[in-house]
């Protein structure tokens, strides 16, 4: 259903006005980065982009293309701002979350601009909420400078093969060790915990690689509750692809359909532990 | 003074204990009052409780096999008792498949309601698992202080909307504020609104519909004259809201709120044989 959100006589028409018939395909990809309370919001033509960082050393961006909405203007070339997540998913799932098969939350978001706060109209069931979230000054973002020339290995596996890992990742670990391999183990998931240590292996030829280009032998660090957050992008996706790059900068890349089938990708960037200077085997 | 009744009834019995788990979300302590044809949970508006008050009704006769109260004397045929309802719950939480539960109020080294859950057993001699919650009398004197709270004179009254709808975005205005303004008029309308520094939210609802009060005496007078478009509005905790609404397991048959403006809200839940009514008073 339209929801006009432009008063009638306004001068200046929104910076960014976008409609969702379902609310869900936001905020579930949302939830995907959700780590932190601020994001900074990114739109352009294509989509949106909300980034979501800690301890400057890792970044999750969730992309919602601009074909997932239903309408879709961007009247700058980028428009940006930086939001509390946290109260915007609280708006945006503000009916409820569980998914009753048949109704849905129906979205229209529109931004005049900078200074202004990003407004949301939410309707399920005739009853309509209104909600105008305040937003600032957008941060200075972390550039991995990721790009696919530099990557050494690369895997692509079925997510549900690492879901139950990641589940259970043992958290007295500080670090999460990840081996990859053009020789055994191939693929391997370390962590060095309280109990003692965990090692996961995935061999190349197993049902759930559908990609395996590794190189060269890497063996990196990474601080354990910072990867964490991952586990939740990890769940909502049906594929992931694994890559580092010669500085064992770690690109995680989730494909997630979401319930009409639509494909958006989440991914999470994370440096190496520092602690950690030498390979180990 | 003696108070002795039976549950054997499953239905009954798992609608009563309906009825004790949503006073026990409501209130920590409350009174239990027990006359010959009715029991009465009520809370009295103390600052200790935020100033909230409870009336709760039930006919003894829709959930009771057996019930025999005889009060403090002839003339003051009731019992009056200070009780924590979440003991009675979790007691009642034994009794999901009992063949019948017995309530006695006994006095052996402090007075409690002993409830004695009879549970089945694959032998002859049934199980029989018995809780003692620990109760205070009170006295007659106090008994003035447990009146039936009268309806207040109100300048709008209005159907709540569906509860499942108002219970979640009530919930998520939790995470964002800690008061919240219920606002309605004559024309069917109510808004929920929550301001902070970061965000506002505001649900609106339509045709809620105003329940016609009869206007024998002249407590709706306010109401009478009001155009039917002016909001009645009350800021209240909305802590207090949540729990309300939390504490609804079951449609009610009729809800409906009373808005005095900037004084208090009253809600009435009616249920077939239950009626709670519930007074949140608003913020300074």
């Amino acid at each position: 259903m339209p929801l006009s959100a432009q008063p009638a006589g306004s001068a200046e028409p929104d910076v960014l006005a976008a409609s969702l018939d379902n609310a869900r395909h936001l905020s579930s990809l949302l939830r995907a980065v959700h780590f932190q309370d601020h994001a900074t919001c990114f739109a352009t033509a294509n989509g949106l982009r909300v980034t979501v960082e800690d301890a400057k050393c890792i970044q999750a961006n969730a992309f919602i293309q601009a074909e997932i909405f239903q309408e879709y203007a961007v009247q700058e070339e980028s428009v940006t701002f930086r939001i509390n997540l946290s109260v915007l998913l609280d708006c945006l799932t503000i009916f409820g979350t569980s998914s009753v098969p048949g109704t849905s939350t129906a979205l229209r978001m529109c931004y005049r601009g900078y200074g202004y706060p990003l407004m949301l109209l939410l309707e399920e069931g005739g009853v309509v909420t209104v909600c105008k979230i305040n937003t600032q000054e957008p941060d200075e973002l972390l550039d991995f400078d990721f790009c696919s020339t530099k990557v050494v290995n690369k895997i692509i596996l079925q997510s549900e093969g690492l879901r139950e890992a990641f589940a259970e990742l043992d958290m007295t670990s500080e670090v999460l060790q990840i081996t990859m391999s053009p020789d055994k183990p191939y693929f391997r998931l370390s962590t060095f915990g309280n109990a003692g240590s965990a090692h996961l292996d995935y061999p190349r030829d197993s049902d759930l690689m559908e990609a395996f280009h590794c190189s060269q032998t890497q063996t990196n660090r990474y601080k354990i509750s910072l990867l964490k957050p991952s586990t939740k992008a990890l769940a909502l996706s049906c594929k992931v692809s694994i890559r580092t790059d010669a500085q064992g900068f770690l690109s995680l890349q989730y494909m997630i359909r979401n319930e009409d089938g639509q494909i958006c990708f989440v991914e999470y960037y994370c440096c190496p532990d520092e602690d950690i200077t030498e390979a180990e085997l | 003074m003696r108070f002795r009744a039976k549950i054997v009834d499953l239905a009954c019995l798992n609608h009563f204990s309906r009825v004790i788990n949503t006073i026990a979300k409501l209130a920590k302590t409350c009174t239990l009052r027990l006359t010959v044809s009715k029991l009465y949970f009520i809370l009295s508006d103390k600052v200790a409780n935020g100033g909230v008050s409870m009336w709760c009704e039930l006919c003894q006769g829709n959930f009771f096999d057996e019930f025999q109260m005889e009060g403090v004397a002839a003339e003051h045929n009731e019992i009056y008792l200070e009780l924590v309802p979440e003991n009675l719950s979790r007691a009642l939480k034994t009794a999901q498949a009992a063949k019948a539960v017995k309530i006695k109020l006994t006095n052996k080294h402090c007075p409690c309601l002993r409830v004695a859950v009879e549970l089945p057993s694959l032998s002859s001699s049934s199980r029989i698992v018995t809780h003692d919650i620990p109760v205070g009398i009170i006295p007659r004197r106090l008994w003035n202080d447990f009146r039936e709270p009268s309806v207040p004179d109100f300048d709008v009254s209005i159907y709540l909307p569906v509860l499942k709808t108002m219970k979640s975005v009530v919930e998520r205005m939790k995470n964002l504020s800690n008061s919240i303004v219920i606002e309605a008029n004559l024309s069917g309308e109510m808004n929920l609104k929550i301001e902070t520094d970061l965000v506002s939210v505001t649900t609106h609802f339509k045709d809620l519909g105003n329940p016609p009060w009869a206007s024998e005496d002249e407590c709706q007078s306010s109401a009478q004259d009001r155009d039917l478009e002016s909001m009645a509005e009350a800021r209240i905790d909305i802590k207090k809201l949540q729990q309300l609404l939390a504490g609804q397991q079951v449609n009610p048959t009729k809800a409906l709120c009373n808005i005095v403006s900037n004084r208090i809200v009253h809600f009435i839940l009616l249920h077939e044989d239950v009626s709670l009514q519930y007074f949140i008073p608003a913020l300074a």
